[in-house]
């Protein structure tokens, strides 16, 4: 039986506590990778290309780095920081002694992972404002949406942890499914000129809903197809994390 | 209420069984000690009781509740001291403390007042701000203990409290464990030494293969299973038959490794003297001790 109780703040507050220690080390490694595309990408190659759906290139791409960062910030919580105080440092055994259970864990340990996800694409969202690429107000709603993503890929990542046997596994995860997702999911090219396979595979993403609404949201018009967008954002995501604190549990509890 | 009452407690992994149908009762205050060799199934009943391991079948209650049904109020009064050490790298000494106090629901306030008591009850005051990987790992162990007392736990479980510690920090932490008892504080331990379960045990259970084979106070166990003493004869310049033939006439138990016989008998003067006139030099007469029941019951064979 799944039981997760509102003990799984405890857990967020650890990670939260031991984050302030690291906080520097942590700011440089959340920004520097969608900085580069932004700047490579987006000014570099960006100078070489006409303008993409009415806009200019670097235009067209930021509003994908901003949820992108939040996916990759999520994915890396989830995967290697939560392994490693799974396996190595014991830390979930030390806690599930305690009233919290290991479903307060797993779902501490998610929430935490949306919550880097939030700070990575927050601190994202300013460099592309100081950049001046964002022109609507709708574009306070971005946390809301990068939470949205965060939950969902620190939920995914976190299955793909319960089942990791070691450190390799994470590998192939991020180069055979979260690379090829940040690839296709409409961030740097438009997927309306795509294969049709393409954009049906594409359009199972979370990501590339996000980066719809992202685009909508820091350009002020109106997106495509909303409800889809939002439905696709919060239902896998609520299977997901059931999942992952199920695995997770079946993993810990034997 | 008892802290600990296991009825056909079971135990089964997919092709072994940790712990086969067993039954014990840990009375109030009282502090019960589990010896066995490597695989008898020690932690495995130390982990059921402390929530982390379902059992597979029989009764276990642990201070009057189902760990199974509500793990998280059981381990409200538990304070439990695995056997791997596993402190919060990411935090120091004094944070190690009242974050695990957080766990419990306590306050900062009281956490930051308890977590000063106990690193002073442990020794460690002067350590409060340091890394955990700068800590010995003496220093480390009695966290571990200062930490599983943060709730002020109604039974406190230690597996193997002072495994691979100096005899200076031994002898620390068995003095912090007897003060506890002082303080009534039921307590389990595991352990593979047999002077702490003498020491420390107000009653052990001897466990191997999953079952448990006796239980009683050690001092009762040592004099039911091996008597008052032990004579050890080396077999340099002798055999083991011949000294079966020599000693036919005691009544003694006599047990045959291949460097040594051990003889038990409740009062071992006329045998030594009888052995010193049948020219027997290499002879060493000893109290019986738990290790002597321990050996007797589990096997002199190593256990792998």
């Amino acid at each position: 039986m799944i039981r997760v109780s509102h003990r799984w703040t405890k857990v967020w507050y650890r990670n939260y506590i031991s984050f302030l220690k690291f906080f520097y080390v942590n700011l440089v490694g959340n920004l520097g990778d969608p900085v580069l595309y932004l700047v490579a990408m987006g000014f570099g190659l960006g100078a070489f290309l006409g303008r993409i759906e009415g806009m200019s290139y670097v235009q067209f791409l930021a509003p994908g780095i901003i949820v992108s960062s939040a996916m990759f910030a999520a994915v890396y919580e989830c995967t290697f920081e939560s392994f490693l105080k799974m396996i190595h440092l014991r830390t979930y055994d030390a806690i599930i002694v305690t009233p919290v259970n290991i479903e307060d864990v797993v779902a501490g340990d998610v929430v935490w992972g949306a919550t880097k996800a939030m700070l990575s694409g927050l601190m994202m969202f300013i460099v592309v404002a100081a950049f001046g690429l964002v022109h609507s107000w709708w574009s306070l709603l971005i946390p809301v949406l990068i939470f949205l993503v965060g939950f969902h890929y620190a939920s995914f990542a976190m299955l793909i942890t319960a089942m990791a046997p070691n450190f390799d596994y994470f590998s192939y995860f991020l180069e055979l499914v979260i690379t090829p997702i940040f690839f296709f999911a409409g961030i740097f090219f438009p997927l309306s000129q795509s294969p049709g396979w393409l954009r049906a595979l594409s359009g199972t993403f979370p990501l590339t809903h996000a980066v719809e609404l992202s685009r909508a949201l820091v350009m002020g018009t109106v997106p495509e197809r909303p409800v889809t967008n939002i439905m696709f954002l919060v239902i896998p995501s609520i299977g997901l994390f059931y999942w992952a604190v199920w695995r997770m549990k079946k993993r810990m509890i034997k | 209420m008892l802290p600990v009452t296991a009825k056909n407690l079971m135990k089964k992994y997919k092709d072994t069984i940790a712990v086969n149908g067993i039954d014990f009762a840990v009375q109030e205050k009282e502090c019960f000690g589990f010896i066995g060799p490597n695989g008898a199934g020690k932690t495995t009943t130390m982990k059921m009781i402390y929530c982390f391991v379902p059992r597979t079948s029989g009764e276990l209650l642990v201070l009057g509740k189902d760990p199974g049904l509500h793990p998280e109020m059981v381990k409200a009064d538990l304070g439990v001291v695995p056997q791997d050490n596993n402190l919060d790298e990411d935090l120091n000494v004094f944070t190690n403390l009242t974050m695990y106090a957080n766990y419990f629901n306590i306050s900062h306030a009281i956490a930051r007042v308890k977590a000063k008591e106990l690193l002073a009850f442990v020794q460690l005051t002067e350590k409060e701000k340091v890394k955990i990987t700068e800590l010995s790992s003496g220093m480390k162990r009695r966290l571990m203990i200062a930490r599983g007392l943060i709730n002020d736990p109604k039974l406190l479980i230690l597996d193997e409290p002072t495994v691979g510690l100096d005899p200076q920090a031994r002898h620390l932490i068995w003095d912090r464990l007897r003060e506890l008892k002082s303080q009534n504080v039921s307590m389990i331990i595991t352990t593979h030494y047999m002077d702490e379960a003498t020491e420390l045990c107000d009653r052990v259970a001897v466990m191997d293969k999953g079952k448990i084979m006796v239980v009683g106070k050690p001092k009762d166990l040592i004099k039911d299973q091996i008597g008052e003493e032990v004579v050890e004869v080396l077999l340099l310049d002798t055999t083991a038959d011949k000294l079966k033939k020599d000693t036919a006439g005691f009544s003694i138990t006599l047990e045959e490794t291949s460097q040594k016989c051990y003889l038990y008998c409740q009062d071992c003067r006329p045998l030594l003297s009888h052995l010193a006139d049948k020219g027997y030099k290499h002879i060493l007469r000893r109290p019986a001790t738990l290790e002597d029941v321990f050996l007797k019951l589990t096997g002199r064979d190593l256990v792998d």
